[in-house]
């Protein structure tokens, strides 16, 4: 058996008396690409901040190429770090910087590649999103949301990691656009020989992206399979997400 | 019960922000130290707080000098002791108007600009971003901060320094009437070294309070733009106490033998 890309074991991690995940479970092989569903707020975003290290668990373990992340030093997880992409909801581009300066940051801070060679480099990674040179020189309030989203993908897939997460990749976008970013993440994926996680509300989406998915429920990985398993997987909660329906056993907290 | 209950939680709440901020307080302090360096970041934020700020230093130093030779000459005359207004001014400016003016107006604009930029880029993900590219927010973001503050409040108080003492002199000798060789021999005669470096010293601390606080209110800010916004007002409101606390501290450390 070969070490999975990532393993999660009963992880638990709270906010003041929320709790968001508890007794969480997940494990990833590599070359996978999985798609993890599940309502707003219920910590998706969370259980890919504490893969990356953003966030600490209160208890549990996670290994990343088993090797155990929570409570090593920054320096370690750095070099950790240094393997993996992640395109964030918001794009999270760097105001301060312009176009190519933000795609290749990793590249020059990191793996200390010259300006010149980053600024080409960047240039050739926003051909593989599908934006021409010109957008190089631009600043990140200069782009719509899915221009950002492409540059966001170009600046995760720069330095050719070898994990990549997506949060919410489509979320906020226009079908067309959304399908777009969908082609463009299951190239790069493809293309890099990636192991990959994506967020997503998006069932269309998810269907494209994923090979495995699973679906968060109350802190906990209720379901986990293949897609083809997807419409037959007989659990309540996930045929009730993904035919969108109000009535089921998933009652929206409304208020909170 | 209640009472008691809320006495709890704010002591145990005000415990957990001086441990968040001794944590930031030395983490921040090992990044600054420790390569690699971001020089860049640390000249744009020299010349962002050095350059920028002078014009606001000055024109409080100006009127600093300007309202203190007015005031010690309305009350020395009473003595007949104009002689001594031009040391009065000289004292008073370089030891306590030029840093605390300076520290003051610099706490205004940069603290509260340092916090606004570190919120926003918290809460739109963009620190989260620099975690996964592989750079560390701590060397990227605060330490040029705290060594652009740490270098460039000495300078800048040497400057207010002279600007302020020029004030006085113009009050003096143009609206009261001083000679003015006479007025500039005075100051030199009582002008001493410690004067200077004592005001200096003062500044490069009041600096470490302006970005320590403006980072860490920034760092840690969250619940989107009113929480940019309720953290550069903390980091302005804070530095502003204890840059005046620790001006007063400092002062007894220098003067009271
Ligand atoms: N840094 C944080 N501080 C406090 N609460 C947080 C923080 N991050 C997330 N949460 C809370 O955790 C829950 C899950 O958040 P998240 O993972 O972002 O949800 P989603 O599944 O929509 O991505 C939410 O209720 C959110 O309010
Ligand atoms: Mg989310």
């Amino acid at each position: 058996m070969s070490i999975p890309k990532i393993e999660m074991q009963h992880v638990y991690k709270s906010f003041g008396n929320k709790k968001v995940l508890e007794d969480f479970n997940l494990t990833v092989s590599k070359g996978d690409s999985l798609v993890i569903i599940g309502g707003s707020g219920s910590g998706k975003s969370v259980t890919i901040k504490s893969i990356l290290g953003l966030l600490k668990p209160d208890k549990g373990s996670i290994k990343v190429d088993g090797r155990e992340i929570v409570g090593i030093g920054s320096r370690e997880l750095e070099e950790i770090n240094s393997h993996s992409g992640m395109l964030f909801q918001g794009a999270a581009l760097f105001d301060s910087l312009n176009v190519w300066q933000n795609v290749s940051f990793g590249l020059v801070q990191g793996k200390k590649v010259n300006l010149k060679e980053a600024r080409l480099i960047a240039i050739d990674k926003l051909k593989d999103v599908g934006l021409s040179s010109e957008v190089a020189e631009l600043y990140p309030d200069e782009l719509s949301g899915g221009m950002k989203k492409r540059v966001g993908l170009a600046r995760a897939i720069a330095s050719n990691p070898e994990l990549i997460f997506f949060d919410e990749p489509t979320t906020g976008l226009d079908p067309i656009m959304s399908d777009v970013i969908n082609d463009l993440i299951k190239r790069c994926v493809d293309h890099l020989g990636a192991t990959a996680i994506t967020i997503t509300h998006d069932m269309s989406s998810a269907r494209k992206i994923a090979n495995k998915i699973g679906m968060l429920y109350q802190g906990k990985i209720i379901w986990q399979g293949s897609v083809k398993d997807l419409d037959v997987s007989g659990n309540p909660y996930v045929e009730q997400f993904i035919n969108g329906r109000a009535a089921g056993p998933i009652s929206m907290e409304v208020r909170k | 019960m209640d009472f008691i209950n809320l006495i709890g939680r704010v002591f145990l709440n005000f415990l957990e922000s001086m441990g968040r901020f001794l944590i930031f307080g030395s983490k921040t302090f090992y990044h600054c130290f420790t390569p690699p360096y971001y020089f860049r970041s640390i000249i744009s934020q020299m010349i962002e707080i050095g350059f920028y700020s002078l014009p606001v230093v000055a024109l409080t130093t100006l009127f600093a000098g300007l309202v203190i030779a007015l005031q010690s000459y309305a009350g020395f005359t009473k003595f007949s002791a104009e002689g001594a207004v031009a040391m009065v001014v000289e004292l008073s400016v370089t030891r306590e108007l030029a840093p605390v003016m300076a520290g003051l107006m610099v706490a205004g604009r940069i603290g509260a600009a340092m916090a606004a930029e570190l919120g926003t880029m918290r809460v739109t993900e963009q620190i989260d971003a620099l975690y996964t590219l592989s750079t560390n927010p701590f060397k990227y973001l605060i330490a040029p901060r705290v060594w652009g503050a740490v270098l460039m409040m000495p300078l800048l108080v040497f400057i207010g320094d002279i600007i302020g003492i020029y004030g006085g002199y113009l009050v003096c000798v143009y609206k009261l009437g001083f000679n003015p060789s006479s007025y500039i021999s005075n100051t030199w005669e009582y002008l001493q070294y410690m004067d200077i470096v004592s005001g200096m010293v003062k500044a490069a601390v009041f600096g470490l309070i302006i970005s320590l606080m403006g980072c860490y209110n920034g760092y840690y800010s969250r619940g989107g733009a009113q929480g940019v916004g309720s953290a550069a007002t903390n980091a302005v409101v804070t530095a502003s106490i204890l840059i005046l606390i620790t001006n007063y501290m400092l002062t007894e450390l220098f003067f009271m033998k």
